[in-house]
């Protein structure tokens, strides 16, 4: 077995990479949100100044990464790679963005568990001393996103009660080697696609809770540790359906997850009482609300060590036209605080 | 004003039917919008749908299967009048109001507006 | 023992769609019908009250009052559509727009200013059509079905 593995899914990383800045841009409803002021920036309107969504998408995935490495007091130039995707056809955002930073670039496509693969791809090329520092990101934008997967914005049609709301927004990450930082990364469980038959691409949660509890019970049986292990496990955007479905499947297992170790992204972002029905959704949930909440907790010592698990519902509408089931996958990276 | 009270019924009945079907079946509101316009021509075909029309008015021709039925009845007599090609230029004859306005504001309100966000 | 796991894969499947059909909160049924029908019997109103008003005002005869009606609708509805109103309502009324012929028209209309951004050509001017475009597919189809039997059968 490589000799930086554990069990049949998990990497436990030696040098322990660290996450040296991290920065978040966030749209106008994310910003009134409970966390809405901890963003580096909240955007004044959904277009940001461009002449598309698309390109807006872009705008912010280019803001949050240049916040990020000023943040950090490093220059492009310095920066040896660059993770990232997003939702948009060909990931035109993380790829426009890398063109104007021009840092090599790996352009990635997890769906909405993108942030946690480029953590975890980003933190294998900087622990194997590949490369240091690296820029991670991910980001979604409504607008652009129900084209992509659903209407047209004005198309008036009635959201159902399990449907998620994709977050506007882009949460960049530094990884490197430097002597501190917000937290290190210890190890990662890479998640299998699992696909349970569900075909409704309106209950995305249901769609992507097996593959969490697959990964997680993975992670617990590689690591023989248990949820009480961290002071918190937190999905990335199962939201409400998926969320309470994951405990259940969780419990199944015997890895039940107490309450008060417990939190979604997408339950944690959006106001209850903006109608976003289940939470929020899309890279942008878990990328941003990890820069923005969990990443200060960390280094604010609040938390000593969380499993951060972005979970992705792979849907294209094209096979699910045509009859295909939407299948799921979920990566989970251990953060620990502290130096 | 009883016949409001009809068109109101009728029409609101087959929207309440369309609600009930997206709810409970898999059809989406683009299927629910060819089932209504299918069925409309079908059952107008019939010679079911005039009476309906003659009933409750616009609550029986705003809803799509009055579309249907227009397109059914103007195929019909398109037909009487001009034989095997009116089957052809009598569906859209009778509907060409409707459908030449839903284009020409389509593109004028693409003109002057631009999408928004639902709620931000 | 390969049909034993095929078997074993689909009755986990089956638990699966059991548990996510507990967790899932249902849409009110009761609710939605009730306000899809008052909202739908409020436009087809409207509807009726246009074509009256066709036939009065402007001597219409009674197919040319049911066009007059069909395109008033169609031109609010795009109207209240490119002002960011209509998906409100539809929101609260549910198949009570999607149904009359504002539902119709919106569909039109809602690809139309969403992909202008792509062009006039092949943005506005070719999405147009993705989500009404069956609607006259297979009406029109259907239409012109009838129209041949009817020339051979005469009933």
């Amino acid at each position: 077995m490589p000799q930086h593995r554990i069990g049949a899914q998990t990497i436990c990383f030696e040098n322990r990479p660290r996450i040296l800045a991290t920065a978040s841009v966030a749209g106008p409803k994310e910003g009134r949100g409970p966390i809405g002021n901890q963003f580096d920036l909240v955007i004044g309107d959904a277009l940001f100044n461009q002449e598309s969504y698309e390109q807006a998408e872009h705008a912010i995935f280019l803001e949050a990464c240049k916040r990020c490495l000023q943040k950090a007091h490093i220059e492009n130039r310095q920066v040896q790679a660059m993770l990232g995707g997003d939702l948009l056809n060909q990931i035109m955002a993380a790829s426009l963005s890398a063109r104007e930073l021009s840092i090599p670039f790996l352009g990635l496509y997890g769906a909405c568990s993108t942030m946690a693969e480029s953590l975890t791809l980003g933190a294998i090329l900087t622990d194997g001393g590949y490369a240091s520092p690296v820029l991670c990101a991910a980001g979604s934008h409504f607008c652009t996103a129900e084209r992509q997967y659903r209407f047209p914005l004005e198309y008036g049609n009635q959201r159902t009660p399990a449907a998620q709301w994709t977050v506007t927004g882009c949460g960049a990450c530094l990884l490197g080697q430097g002597d501190e930082g917000m937290a290190r990364i210890t190890m990662a469980t890479i998640g299998r696609v699992v696909d349970m038959g569900i075909s409704d691409a309106n209950n995305m949660g249901a769609a992507m809770a097996p593959a969490a509890a697959d990964t997680l019970t993975a992670h617990f049986r590689d690591t023989h540790r248990t949820p009480m292990d961290y002071d918190r496990i937190i999905t990335g955007d199962l939201g409400q359906v998926g969320s309470s479905i994951l405990r259940e499947l969780m419990k199944e297992n015997n890895y039940g997850i107490p309450d008060d170790h417990y939190m979604d992204c997408g339950l944690t972002i959006f106001d209850p009482k903006e109608d976003v029905h289940a939470g929020g959704s899309g890279c942008g949930c878990s990328a941003t609300v990890l820069s923005a909440h969990i990443l200060p907790k960390l280094q604010s010592g609040e938390w000593k060590r969380v499993l951060f698990m972005a979970t992705g519902a792979l849907l294209s509408p094209t096979t699910n036209q045509q009859g295909e089931t939407i299948p799921g996958v979920a990566h989970a990276v251990i953060l620990e605080g502290g130096n | 004003m009883i016949m409001y009270l009809k068109v109101f019924l009728v029409g609101g009945l087959l929207c309440a039917i369309g609600e009930a079907l997206i709810l409970k079946t898999k059809l989406t509101p683009a299927r629910i919008l060819v089932a209504y316009i299918t069925a409309g021509v079908l059952i107008s075909a019939t010679g079911l749908y005039t009476p309906l029309v003659r009933f409750a008015g616009a609550g029986a021709t705003v809803p799509l299967t009055g579309f249907g039925h227009a397109l059914a009845q103007g195929a019909i007599q398109g037909v009487q009048e001009t034989g095997l090609i009116g089957a052809f230029t009598g569906g859209l004859t009778a509907t060409a109001g409707g459908i030449a306005a839903a284009i020409f504001f389509g593109f004028l309100a693409a003109v002057c507006f631009r999408a928004k966000p639902k709620d931000y | 023992m390969e049909n034993n796991k095929q078997s074993s894969a689909r009755a986990a499947k089956e638990n699966y769609a059991a548990l996510v059909k507990r967790l899932t909160p249902k849409s009110k049924l009761a609710q939605g019908c009730l306000r899809a029908f008052w909202v739908g019997g409020a436009i087809c109103m409207l509807g009726q009250a246009i074509a009256d008003a066709g036939a009065v005002w402007l001597d219409l005869n009674s197919a040319a009052a049911q066009t007059l009606a069909s395109m008033t609708l169609v031109f609010l509805t795009a109207l209240l559509t490119g002002l960011g109103i209509f998906d409100r309502i539809a929101k609260y009324g549910g198949a009570g727009t999607v149904v009359p012929i504002t539902g119709f028209a919106n569909a039109m209309v809602s690809p139309a200013m969403e992909f202008k951004p792509e062009g006039w050509v092949l943005g506005t001017g070719a999405k147009l059509f993705t989500i009404a475009g069956p609607v006259l597919v297979y009406g029109i189809s259907a239409s012109v079905v009838v129209g041949i039997l009817y020339y051979f059968i005469r009933w």
